[in-house]
């Protein structure tokens, strides 16, 4: 008795010398956790901070608007405004002989190619556009919007220096001086680049656009939906809520789980063998590219709807089952609907990996430059990710905020995907 | 009702299968350095004819040539590009898997420059400095084969600057870095009598000191993307970096090429065989195909004409260099007639 309440004394001295050394080691452990948190929302911050200072310059672009009198002679010599002998006209001549007519100055051959090096090679076909809608334009001057060259686009945009000398910039003080008159005279302007969001790719920055690599992404995800989710959801209701437990599905179940770790390649590597050269599929076609992605696709699927199975408790099967439900019954009018939250999730996060995926697609060639949009799942097309890959490889400056801008619109549709499936857990999800 | 549905959705995908194979769109694969060509002719050719735009499929030489001697039939691909010429084993192959008639066009130079930032001073260098650099094992004062003992510039030549050697550039599996080894490693090596002397003696040997680069941290290996070379270099003003003329003369306000052996990299030193780092470009056209795939002596025709490949052609903007007047005449001549090839 004597010498217990000394011993709790010195309990209660040694609890209170070592509380502050508790305090302050649980201080720290939340320093280390906040930092972590730090550095990754900094370096997330970096990321979108350069993909959006680079890319948001891509959504303007630079239109020059350009007095137009077209000889008709040159253009329609029968003169009967036949649609087939317009479209044939060298309609790339008049814009440049338009562009001679402002600057008549520039004379030599040198200062005329020059000079054409401000419109886009694609201000004849917008010219010819324009005719073949209304002939009578051949009779008058006017005005037309043309797309101005990427030189011109990235001068306007600031993105060449013009502060060095001259042989060290790819745009020359003449070419300087015309821009300059150019913008004095109100026919230069930036406005929004439609040409963007409607173009197939091309090697022109200033007339391609992403709606090829879109479509393509589209058609890829619609067979890779197809083929992965019924497929994934009907292996994952037989293995949860039919098979028997026994060796042959533990062997199945440790090889779907180490299918969701195999590197993508590998499964490009199979659609060529299998796909192209057993089956002789086409090449380059969003059909092989989606069964690709969706056997990528299939484990992810697989292991989140049988999380979703294995979280509806048994009860609920159970009463189903005592009020008379066949198994079949049981799965399709109460489990499988209680877990479709959780299914859904899986798929979305499933189909948003398989979205920003190159790796296979290289195998399968469809890793392509491609400027005819894709009209179906049999035709040539890239994906939104192997076409930031293409423009992050071109020489052309302006190349560079097309990349960033492709990237802005793959992370908007990814971020859109992952929204959905939060949305989608939030608002129909049970909890038991 | 979901049984048949499958099976109709199966058996329509087999018809679409079945339906693709007759093909008619030409298909070309190959060469990274030559696809921004052969892509900007294809679209110029889909847009101003009624054929569809060619699909062109980035794969590196090696690969193209591979899917190419595949088969010869209408699912393998009518053209090859190549940033340099098909191997005798590679024509092997070819003829093994069927094809056989093989047109060969050649269609200009590329240049390799090896360049830095504007903020730094332009170096000049010979194909020696370059070896000495960039190679692992170089001979020492008494001619002894030793480990690359250099760490600046300076200790190459005095004339340099004190700057330690750093050098980005192509990896192995790139066109890039063979062309660079071939000729500038291979002619900066043979300029030591005794390694010269290697070459006849034992070939194997000579190739060994001559072609490898060193691992010690001087050269680095920085992708196939020379975009982000052409980056690193304006962030590092004392980095020197290897890649393809066109990337330099998109971004001439910011990086500046090195001269090597007296010559500039610039266009018409190139086209002239002034500047020592100039490669041959080729493609190769299945003959087999012509006139079962429409349109592919229309492409070889937009792809032979002045417009496109000459001096001022298009794709002189876009970074090729043009062949002499003559050489053009004759590759011209040779496409039109689709040539065989001639090893």
């Amino acid at each position: 008795m004597n010498d217990t309440l000394p011993t709790r004394v010195a309990t209660a001295e040694a609890v209170a010398r070592s509380l502050r050394r508790r305090y302050a080691a649980e201080r720290r452990f939340r320093l280390y956790g906040m930092g972590a948190i730090g550095i990754a929302l900094a370096m997330l911050l970096i990321l979108f901070g350069t993909i959006f200072g680079n890319g948001w310059s891509a959504f303007r672009q630079t239109a020059l608007l350009l007095p137009v009198t077209l000889d008709a002679a040159e253009i329609d010599p029968p003169g009967t405004r036949d649609p087939a002998v317009l479209s044939a006209a060298d309609y790339e001549g008049q814009v440049k002989a338009a562009l001679r007519a402002m600057f008549p100055e520039a004379t030599g051959r040198k200062d005329k190619k020059a000079l054409a090096e401000l419109v886009s090679n694609g201000a004849g076909y917008a010219l010819r556009d324009a005719v073949l809608a209304d002939p009578s334009l051949l009779d008058r001057s006017f005005e037309i919007r043309v797309p101005a060259s990427d030189l011109v686009d990235m001068v306007m945009k600031g993105r060449i220096r013009t502060d060095v000398p001259e042989a060290d910039r790819p745009v020359s003080d003449s070419q300087l001086g015309w821009i300059a008159v150019l913008r004095d005279q109100d026919r230069l302007s930036l406005g929004f680049n439609t040409q963007f969001f409607i173009g197939g790719d091309s090697r022109e920055p200033e007339l391609a656009g992403i709606a090829g690599a879109l479509l393509g992404s589209l058609w890829t995800m619609l067979v890779v939906l197809f083929l992965a989710f019924p497929m994934g959801v009907m292996a994952a209701i037989y293995l949860e809520e039919f098979a028997s437990r026994n060796r042959w599905t533990d062997i199945i179940e440790v090889n779907i789980n180490n299918l969701a770790a195999v590197p993508s390649i590998v499964f490009g590597l199979l659609g060529l063998a299998v796909f192209l050269n057993f089956f002789g599929m086409p090449r380059s076609a969003p059909l092989v590219g989606g069964m690709v992605l969706a056997l990528m696709t299939l484990p992810t699927v697989i292991i989140a709807s049988r999380a979703a199975l294995k979280a509806v408790p048994p009860s609920i099967r159970e009463a189903a089952l005592g009020l008379g439900a066949s198994r079949m019954q049981m799965v399709s009018g109460h489990v499988l609907p209680l877990a479709m939250p959780g299914v859904l999730t899986g798929a979305i996060i499933g189909m948003a990996r398989a979205l920003g995926e190159t790796a296979p697609l290289l195998m399968i060639g469809m890793v392509a430059f491609i400027v005819d949009l894709p009209k179906g799942p049999l035709h040539a097309a890239t994906v939104l990710p192997v076409q930031i890959f293409l423009w992050a490889d071109s020489p052309e400056r302006a190349f560079v905020e097309r990349t960033s801008a492709a990237t802005i619109v793959l992370l908007v549709f990814l971020v859109l995907m992952n929204l959905g499936a939060v949305l989608l857990r939030r608002r129909f999800e049970r909890r038991w | 009702m979901l049984k048949k549905t499958i099976t109709l959705a199966a058996l329509a995908m087999i018809a679409a299968t079945g339906a693709a194979e007759a093909r008619d769109q030409i298909r070309i694969v190959g060469s990274s350095t030559v696809f921004p060509f052969s892509t900007t002719v294809a679209e110029r050719f889909g847009k101003t004819t009624s054929f569809k735009t060619p699909v062109v499929e980035s794969t590196g030489s090696g690969g193209g040539l591979k899917l190419f001697c595949a088969g010869a039939g209408a699912d393998t691909p009518d053209i090859a590009n190549s940033s340099r010429r098909i191997k005798a084993s590679e024509v092997e192959t070819c003829a093994r898997n069927g094809v056989t008639g093989i047109a060969e066009v050649k269609i200009g130079y590329d240049g390799i420059v090896v360049a830095n930032s504007r903020k730094a001073p332009q170096y000049d260098l010979s194909l020696r400095d370059l070896y000495l650099a960039l190679a692992r094992t170089v001979p020492d004062a008494q001619g002894n084969l030793v480990a690359n003992p250099y760490k600046t510039w300076k200790d190459i030549d005095p004339a340099l600057p004190a700057v330690k050697i750093e050098v980005m550039g192509p990896p192995p599996t790139s066109g890039t870095r063979d062309a660079f080894v071939e000729l500038a490693m291979d002619v900066g090596c043979e300029s030591f009598e005794q390694i010269a002397a290697l070459k006849k003696t034992d070939p194997g040997k000579f190739k060994e000191v001559c072609q490898t680069i060193r691992e010690d941290g001087a050269y680095v290996e920085a992708g196939e993307n020379d975009n982000l070379i052409v980056q690193k270099l304006e962030a590092n003003a004392d980095a020197l970096g290897i890649f393809g003329y066109s990337f330099l003369e998109e971004n001439s306000d910011k990086i500046q090429g090195s001269i090597v052996s007296g010559a500039e990299p610039e266009f018409e030193l190139i086209a002239d065989g002034k500047y020592p780092l100039a490669r041959p470009l080729y493609f190769y056209v299945k003959t087999a195909h012509v006139g079962s795939i429409p349109g592919i002596a229309e492409f070889l025709a937009e792809f032979a004409s002045d417009k496109a490949w000459g001096e001022d052609g298009y794709l002189a903007d876009k970074g090729l260099i043009p062949m002499p007047d003559a050489e053009r005449a004759e590759w011209a001549a040779k496409a039109k007639a689709l040539a065989p090839l001639e090893m």
